[in-house]
């Protein structure tokens, strides 16, 4: 039997690769929302772990949602993508800084 | 009939003749302005003479009380109040006499002038401040009526307003006033601090108590009441003209001749010898204001009156010889002889304000030329004129028998008499102003109506006496400047005319001293006649018919020669001249500097721009933040969440 340590290890390694990638990636937007999922995911881990180990299945329902939020979100974050591109003719994060003061 | 209904009328009349033609001066029209002030200034009058009726002839009670209590602040009563006694009913007299005959020979001088009404308006709302001056029974109401009358001569001698002369004129008197009313209103301050009052009574009944104190002023101690009399004095000062305050005066005759007579002959620069006279109870008691007092006076009289020899201009001769005369008051006052200071400040006002009537009178003939080396022979076109100038030039120089005699020569006599210190200097000066006023009145006189006819063909084919309100005032006036002075003198400096009014200590009681040696009007003409001011005066007018009639290239002679006398006075004595470069100029670069200093470098630069300057550095580096970069914005998102973590974690810490 795995205990529970092990799938929160799993979850919190996930988590900081994710993370990991946003700081690290300066190249392309593409990659940033995979690691934006990524971190979703690792969330789910913990969700159905501690689900699974504790008999509650409402934790098994929220990753459901969490799920159905994650595809929505990855469909406008690729369709707010193509606009960029479209207006930008480019998804490089280090030119993306409209927002500098 | 109640007689505080009385006083109440006099000076509310005035005061409704000049808003009538203030306000209302269109509707009613030149003549409806010109009749509704001169009866609003003529009932003041008729109502004055009822008080003296009442006060003097029928020995009625004195009234001192308060009409209207404006404000009560912290104890401090501010009141509107009437003291009548017998030295304010022969000052209401003298003002509304004078203001009348002013207002109908107004009617001659001002008919074509375009603001004829609002002149009207002026002379009766300057009836009216001078009224309340002199009927009040306090401080504050005193300080109103001074700032009034003020004000009313400011806007009389900018009366033609697109005169720039005119202009500089009532500024300059203005500004002169200020220096002269700051000192007025510490003095008041004074009085408030050290009597807790503003009312006479209380303040005179005060005096003895206040005179032990002494006061640390910054230069070693001062006794109170000196600085009280002193701050008061120089508000006097500046109203009276006195020396170093005396510039105003003789500028002021820009603004029309019947305002040179009414104002700055007659009555207001009066107000500050009649203030004087009234706070007699205070001055008594500080002889180092006295003395003070004296020696200006003394200055004034003299070498204002060696000015007006060498002035060209009718009226500023005229404007010198009150400065002189109204420096003779003061040395009066000084010597504590305030009822001869009075007395003459009565004389003085008719005949002054004769004097001024006539020289309006020849300005009107002239065609308003008034160089009197333009004039000259005037004696057989205007009749009238010439003798009621010359009876006021007699007057002017104490002619014995007119009123200026009686009064003159009291006041040589009562400062002969004093024993204060400088006392015997000032009597030589005194004495040699009395050459010096014979000689330039005569001077004046011989000038303008003897001698060679020197104006052009064209104003001398429209000479001409007059019209009838010019020469009725004339007429009207010289009668008191021939008559008072014999019909008043026992009275009024020998009687106990003024035992309420004003008080003179036992040591400083010259007119005592002159009792002693008063022996009727009849005797003192006669002694007069030997007596040596007359034959100052004599041979004051007897050298200037010699330099001026007889021969007069000694007069371009003695000019030549004494050229540097002559300058000085021509310029006189360079007090303008030092007031400009040193005052005017001197707060204007004191002025600039704070405008620079002050208010470009410290508020605008520093406090102003420069604090947003300070934000503007500021954000300029806190922006380099906002690097636009978005694993920046999750870089401190992530720090945040840590360190929110941390003290989740750590509630303790």
């Amino acid at each position: 039997m795995i205990p529970l340590s092990s799938y929160l290890i799993l979850g919190a390694i996930l988590f900081s690769i994710s993370i990991a990638g946003i700081f690290i990636n300066r190249k392309n937007v593409i990659v940033l929302l995979m690691c934006i999922e990524l971190m979703l995911l690792a969330v789910n881990i913990n969700f159905i772990a501690f689900s699974h180990f504790l008999g509650d299945t409402a934790g098994q329902v929220f990753v459901f949602f969490i799920l159905t939020v994650a595809a929505a979100e990855a469909a406008i974050g690729l369709a707010i993508l193509v606009v960029v591109f479209r207006n930008r003719q480019t998804i490089n994060v280090s030119e993306l800084n409209t927002l500098k003061g | 009939m109640d007689m505080e209904l009385i006083y109440l009328a006099i000076p509310l009349a005035s005061l409704f003749g000049a808003i009538m033609a203030g306000f209302f001066g269109k509707a009613i029209g030149r003549s409806g302005a010109h009749t509704v002030t001169i009866a609003g200034v003529a009932s003041s009058f008729i109502l004055s003479l009822m008080a003296y009726n009442h006060i003097v002839l029928q020995a009625g009670d004195i009234y001192n009380q308060t009409v209207y209590t404006w404000m009560v602040s912290d104890g401090l009563r501010f009141e509107v109040g009437f003291l009548v006694d017998k030295l304010t009913v022969m000052m209401m007299c003298v003002v509304t006499g004078v203001s009348l005959m002013v207002h109908i020979y107004t009617i001659g001088y001002m008919r074509d002038d375009p603001g004829y009404q609002r002149f009207f308006s002026y002379i009766s709302l300057f009836t009216f401040a001078m009224l309340m001056l002199v009927m009040s029974n306090n401080f504050f109401q005193l300080f109103f009526g001074w700032e009034a009358v003020g004000l009313v001569s400011y806007l009389l001698i900018g009366f033609w307003y697109k005169k720039e002369t005119a202009i500089y004129a009532n500024l300059k008197a203005f500004l002169v006033n200020r220096v002269g009313d700051f000192g007025f209103i510490l003095g008041i301050a004074a009085v408030v601090m050290y009597a807790g009052s503003l009312d006479y009574k209380e303040v005179f009944a005060a005096a003895p108590q206040i005179s032990n104190q002494v006061l640390d002023i910054g230069f070693g101690e001062w006794s109170v009441i000196s600085v009280i009399c002193i701050l008061l004095f120089i508000g006097a000062m500046g109203k009276s003209a006195q020396v170093p305050l005396h510039v105003w005066l003789p500028d002021s005759m820009e603004g029309p001749t019947p305002i040179s007579a009414l104002i700055h002959a007659a009555t207001m620069v009066t107000a500050g010898i009649f203030m004087v006279a009234r706070m007699s109870p205070l001055f008594e008691f500080s002889e180092a204001a006295l003395t003070f007092v004296m020696i200006i006076g003394a200055i004034t009289a003299l070498f204002m009156g060696l000015i007006g020899i060498v002035q060209n201009d009718i009226k500023r001769v005229v404007a010198y010889s009150t400065l002189s005369q109204l420096g003779y008051m003061t040395v009066a006052l000084g010597v504590s002889a305030y009822s001869a200071a009075v007395f003459h400040l009565m004389t003085h006002a008719f005949f002054k304000a004769l004097l001024f009537l006539g020289a309006g009178s020849v300005i009107i003939a002239m065609h308003h030329e008034q160089d009197m080396r333009k004039m000259g022979g005037l004696r057989k076109y205007m009749p009238i004129t010439w003798i009621t100038s010359l009876i006021g030039s007699l007057a002017l120089i104490g002619f014995p028998g007119f009123s200026g005699f009686f009064s003159k020569d009291s006041i040589i006599l009562a400062v002969g008499a004093s024993d204060l210190p400088g006392a015997d200097i000032v009597h030589w000066m005194v004495l040699a102003g009395v050459f010096i006023t014979a000689f330039y009145s005569f001077r004046m006189y011989f000038l303008v109506f003897h001698g060679k006819e020197r104006m052009d063909e064209h104003t001398k084919e429209h000479l001409r006496e007059t019209p009838w309100v010019v020469t009725v005032p004339l007429i009207a006036l010289a009668i008191p400047s021939v008559i008072i002075g014999w019909m008043t003198i026992e009275p009024m400096l020998f009687g106990s005319y003024f035992a309420d009014a004003i008080v003179v200590h036992e040591s400083n009681n010259v007119m005592a001293t002159l009792k002693e040696s008063f022996h009727g009007q009849w005797a003192m003409v006669e002694h007069g006649i030997f007596s040596l001011p007359f034959l100052l005066a004599l041979s004051g007018v007897g050298s200037a018919w010699y330099i001026y009639m007889k021969n007069p290239q000694i007069a371009d002679k003695a000019q030549q020669k004494f050229s540097f006398i002559h300058t000085m006075l021509e310029k006189k004595y360079w007090i303008d001249e030092l007031y400009v470069k040193v005052f005017s100029d001197g707060s204007r670069v004191l002025g600039k500097g704070f405008w620079k200093a002050g208010d470009v470098a410290i508020i605008d630069g520093l406090i102003i721009n420069g604090s947003a300057k300070v934000v503007g550095w500021f954000a300029g580096v806190v922006r380099h933040v906002q690097t636009g970069m978005l694993y920046h914005y999750a870089f401190a998102m992530i720090l945040g969440l840590v360190g929110l973590l941390y003290l989740f974690a750590n509630p303790a810490s």
